[in-house]
């Protein structure tokens, strides 16, 4: 045997009285050579010493796979002290992509079953840690049997090996489904934790399962009603007690809801919250009320819980209400706005996660009337920033503009003024956008130009302003110099000035091709809108004709012959453009749609076939219209257009109608009711309401409900209310359809129905007989 | 779920290194430099939690860390486990271990780096947590060093 090995102590001393990092790699590697050559030797004595040592070499991210043998035989030794590093050994160094790992399968089995108590937690240990696929299946009869041993020790970690045991085995749940109940009665708490850990993981693998586990719903409130009321041992039983709360709260629906409200608020009012453990506790209740259908009268309490922490002074405590208010604003719009405020000052915070929380809140808080202040906050925002921010917060900038902007006014001007300031992190279609609402607004043309050269004056190395302004100078550059703008001060622009400032962009470094592009052009367009004759514009156009970039050299080559040969027809060639039509989108959704028809026909096995042809039919009938509920188009602030997009706001109820309701579809109590609308000042526009009712004893859940109409008419659905319909008379589902008539053609509608009911799924197609002839005549 | 453990000195060396998802070796080692990275540069008095860094997992995963004297102990979880708890259950993990060793200093984890795995082993299980009672893991982990003495010492060594 070579000389005594040095304990790990030694090792460590020795490693760290290493000068460089090259020294270190010196000892180390010496005394891996040792290991190695000890390894080889075999000596059972020593070896726990020679891995740990190894172990802690591999810590520091040398190699140390030639262990992965040693840990087999230290686990199958009989000393309690080899065992324990050779669990651990395998923990760090084998993984289920090595073969070797089987190999211990046999040593754990003996361990969990002869083992004595400590040996056997360690065997669990390694078992939930690294279990792979087939030793969970193997072992899978030991762990049962020890989760019904009576030391609380080992049970609670069989119980979270069982939990990785499914996870990794799915099959395995039936396996470990009816101890459960049996463990909710221990009053251990670590028994408890695992066994909610266990009940949770089983709920969200199956159905059958929390079908199961809803009956003991109760029985939970009820150990969470002892803990509340008995006050706390140790407080972290609290963090034990939180779990049964949210994860059972978070699956069962109308049975916990006659019972938690009282919990809920016993939690809340009883809670000290001085405490860290008690904060963790009040905000698991908050996330609990908010995960299950609470009345409303919790759920402001909630909220007003969490605009408490907003307040509180622990930055921690802070982060996490945040958090929890962006969850809760798509449902609880108008109670998380009461806080905007406080939200709004969290922006200022010189903490990133926090301000970036502040952020994401304060973009889903701006409405219509609120948008105006919204903006000017964030925008002062978005000058201060840090700059990983920058980007997300130019562009909810211009988002929120987008859908709430007052005036046009104001939008252009808000799109100024995030150019200027965050130029360079807004998206690329920004410019196109602008262009195009530039475009659009008329009466702002000149109103524009002059701001749009103002800023340019100032600052060019900004791309996407330079790119909007030189393309507004060229367009309108007439009515830059008309001189004449009532909105701002009136400014004397000279065409020599206005000439200079696009040379100069197009001769600064700091262009990018495309916006020398759009500076060139510019030119060529102010040739036939300004007094002056044209002889520098010629002059810049030729220069470029040898330029280097090609793109530039292709243009400069056209503009120069349509001077020299062309010059009859510049006049008309360069005229204003007419708005260009927000295409890009409409035309991206329309290829969407046909190529999924394609898809759908070629990809669908025989007994689909007539399925897939039947939703051809119904796109044939689609032909030209806005599209189907499955692919809603984006949102468009154009005005006007014969063509309607889906918004995204809820629509308000359409008023009482005098043309009859009419009942369509009727199978197993699920039932299709629609009433219809013409409203008086638009007699084109019929506004169906589709309403689907459940009187069955099971729920209707993926509800699906698409349309189709003739040709010459137009039909847009809204979003429904919802996708399910619990069982005996639950919350219906209501779904508006538009439907533009202008020639009065006769109404005729084919349904198709997809929904699951009683574990079936169920489709129905069919067109719908006797509509009321008042509905487009 | 808890993805894993770090816990590096305040220039990055390793004290404890703990993964509950399988990364191959170079993958950890870089987890672990990007990590001290991204905590280096928080404050003292801005907030505990970190959107986490690319490697480690999307945009699920979050740092929950605490800085303790020279020490930085961070874990990586997910959406489903409570960010205060696991605040907590740093604080008694570095509770249990100041019990274990009699006012713990980086040393005592350097030197000892195998009986910090076995607290953490009695804490934190397959990447959930398994005990949060600081006496009980203590009294298992005496019992454990009880055994393995007596076995050394019938061993002679």
């Amino acid at each position: 045997m070579v000389a005594p090995s040095l304990k790990l102590q030694d090792l460590i001393e020795e490693i760290r009285g290493a000068k460089t990092q090259a020294q270190e790699r010196e000892v180390i590697q010496k005394e891996c050579a040792h290991i190695r050559a000890s390894f080889r030797d075999g000596d059972p004595v020593h070896r726990h010493r020679q891995l740990a040592k190894l172990l802690y070499v591999h810590m520091l991210g040398y190699p140390a796979h030639f262990g992965q043998m040693e840990c087999l035989k230290l686990i199958a030794s009989s000393r309690f002290t080899d065992k324990r590093v050779g669990y651990l050994g395998a923990m760090l160094l084998l993984d289920e992509r090595h073969d070797a790992h089987l190999l211990i399968t046999n040593s754990i089995k003996n361990d969990l079953s002869q083992g004595i108590q400590p040996v056997q937690g360690l065997a669990l240990c390694t078992l939930s840690t690294m279990g792979s696929a087939e030793m969970c299946r193997d072992l899978a009869p030991e762990v049962e049997k020890l989760l019904l041993q009576p030391s609380p020790y080992v049970r609670k970690k069989a119980i979270l090996t069982a939990v990785h045991m499914i996870r990794k085995v799915p099959e395995l749940s039936s396996v470990f489904l009816p101890p459960c109940v049996h463990l909710l009665h221990e009053r251990h708490h670590g028994i408890l934790l695992g066994t909610i850990t266990l009940i949770t993981e089983l709920c969200e693998r199956s159905p059958a399962a929390l079908r199961h586990f809803r009956k003991v719903v109760p029985q939970l409130v009820q150990i969470l009603r002892t803990l509340v009321t008995t006050g706390y041992s140790t407080e972290h039983s609290i963090s034990g007690v939180s779990d049964p709360f949210l994860q059972v709260g978070g699956h069962s629906s109308k049975t916990m809801t006659n019972t938690s409200p009282l919990s809920s608020t016993q939690v809340a009012t009883n809670t000290d919250t001085s405490r860290n453990a008690g904060n963790a506790v009040l905000f698991e209740t908050v996330l609990t009320i908010m995960d299950i259908r609470s009345a409303a009268g919790l759920r402001v309490l909630a909220v007003n819980i969490l605009g408490r922490f907003l307040l509180n002074s622990d930055r921690n405590i802070r982060y996490v209400a945040l958090t929890s208010l962006l969850r809760l604003v798509q449902s609880d719009h108008s109670a998380v706005q009461r806080h905007r405020p406080t939200v709004v000052d969290c922006l200022q915070e010189t903490d990133a996660s926090l301000s970036r929380r502040a952020l994401e809140l304060s973009l889903a808080l701006v409405n219509s009337s609120n948008v105006r202040a919204m903006m000017q906050e964030l925008q002062a925002f978005l000058e201060s920033c840090p700059p990983d921010l920058r980007a997300d917060c130019a562009s909810g900038i211009l988002l929120a503009a987008e859908r709430f902007a007052p005036t046009k006014r104001w939008h252009i001007d808000t799109i100024l003024h995030v150019l200027t300031t965050a130029g360079t992190h807004v998206r690329d279609d920004a410019v196109a956008n602008l262009t195009q609402l530039i475009g659009g607004a008329q009466e702002l043309h000149a109103y524009s130009v002059r701001r749009l050269y103002n800023a340019l004056a100032e600052d060019i190395s900004q791309q996407p302003l330079v790119q909007v302004a030189a393309w507004c100078i060229g367009e309108y550059g007439d009515l830059l110099l008309e001189g004449n703008c009532e909105e701002i001060e009136p400014l004397q622009v000279d065409e020599e000035e206005v000439l200079a400032l696009l040379e100069k962009v197009l001769q600064s470094h700091m262009s990018l091709p495309a916006t020398r592009g759009y500076a060139l052009t510019a030119l060529m367009k102010l040739s036939t809108r300004l007094q002056g004759d044209n002889n520098r514009i010629r002059q810049v156009v030729s220069i470029y004709r040898s330029c280097l970039d090609v793109e530039l050299q292709q243009r400069a080559v056209e503009y120069d012959t349509l001077f020299r040969k062309y010059d009859h027809m510049r006049a008309a060639i360069l005229e204003k453009m007419p708005l260009v039509e927000r295409d890009g989108p409409q035309a991206d959704e329309e290829a969407k749609e046909s190529k999924a028809a394609a898809q759908l026909s070629e990809a669908a096995p025989a007994p689909t076939e007539p399925q897939a042809s039947q939703l051809l039919d119904l796109l044939d009938l689609l032909d030209g219209a806005s599209g189907d509920a499955q692919h809603p188009p984006p949102l468009d602030p154009s005005p006007g257009g014969a063509l309607v997009y889906l918004l995204d706001l809820p629509c308000a109820p359409p008023p009482p109608a005098p043309i009859p309701d009419l009942k369509v579809f009727e199978r197993e109590g699920v039932q299709l009711n629609l009433s219809f609308i013409r409203p008086p000042e638009n007699p084109a526009l019929l506004l169906i309401t589709a309403t689907a009712t459940n009187s069955s004893e099971g729920d209707v859940t993926d509800f699906i409900c698409q349309a189709a109409v003739p040709k010459s008419l137009q039909l847009q659905l809204q979003a429904p209310s919802g996708n399910t319909v619990p069982a005996r008379g639950g919350l219906p589902i209501t779904q508006l359809f538009r439907i533009l008539n202008p020639n009065k053609a006769p109404l005729r509608l084919k349904l198709r129905l997809t929904y699951n009911h009683f574990h079936q799924s169920v489709q129905e197609i069919f067109e719908v007989n006797n509509l009321p002839v008042e509905s487009w005549q | 779920m808890i993805q894993a453990i770090l816990v590096f000195n305040n220039h990055g060396k390793p004290r404890l290194v703990r993964f509950y998802q399988r990364f191959p070796e170079e993958i950890q080692q870089q987890i672990v430099r990007e990590t001290f990275h991204l905590v280096l540069k928080r404050d003292d008095n801005i907030c505990n939690f970190l959107e986490g860094g690319s490697l480690i997992g999307g945009s699920d995963y979050k740092l929950i860390y605490r800085h303790y004297a020279t020490l930085y102990f961070v874990f990586c979880v997910d959406s489903s486990e409570s960010e205060l708890g696991i605040l907590d259950l740093i604080q008694v993990f570095v509770e249990t271990l100041d019990k274990c060793f009699e006012n713990v200093c980086e040393l005592d984890l350097i030197f000892h780096m195998d009986k910090v795995h076995y607290i953490l082993q009695e804490v934190v299980m397959g990447g959930m947590v398994l005990e949060t009672n600081m006496n009980e893991i203590v009294a298992q982990i005496e019992a454990q060093n009880r055994l393995e003495k007596s076995e050394l010492l019938a061993w002679g060594l």
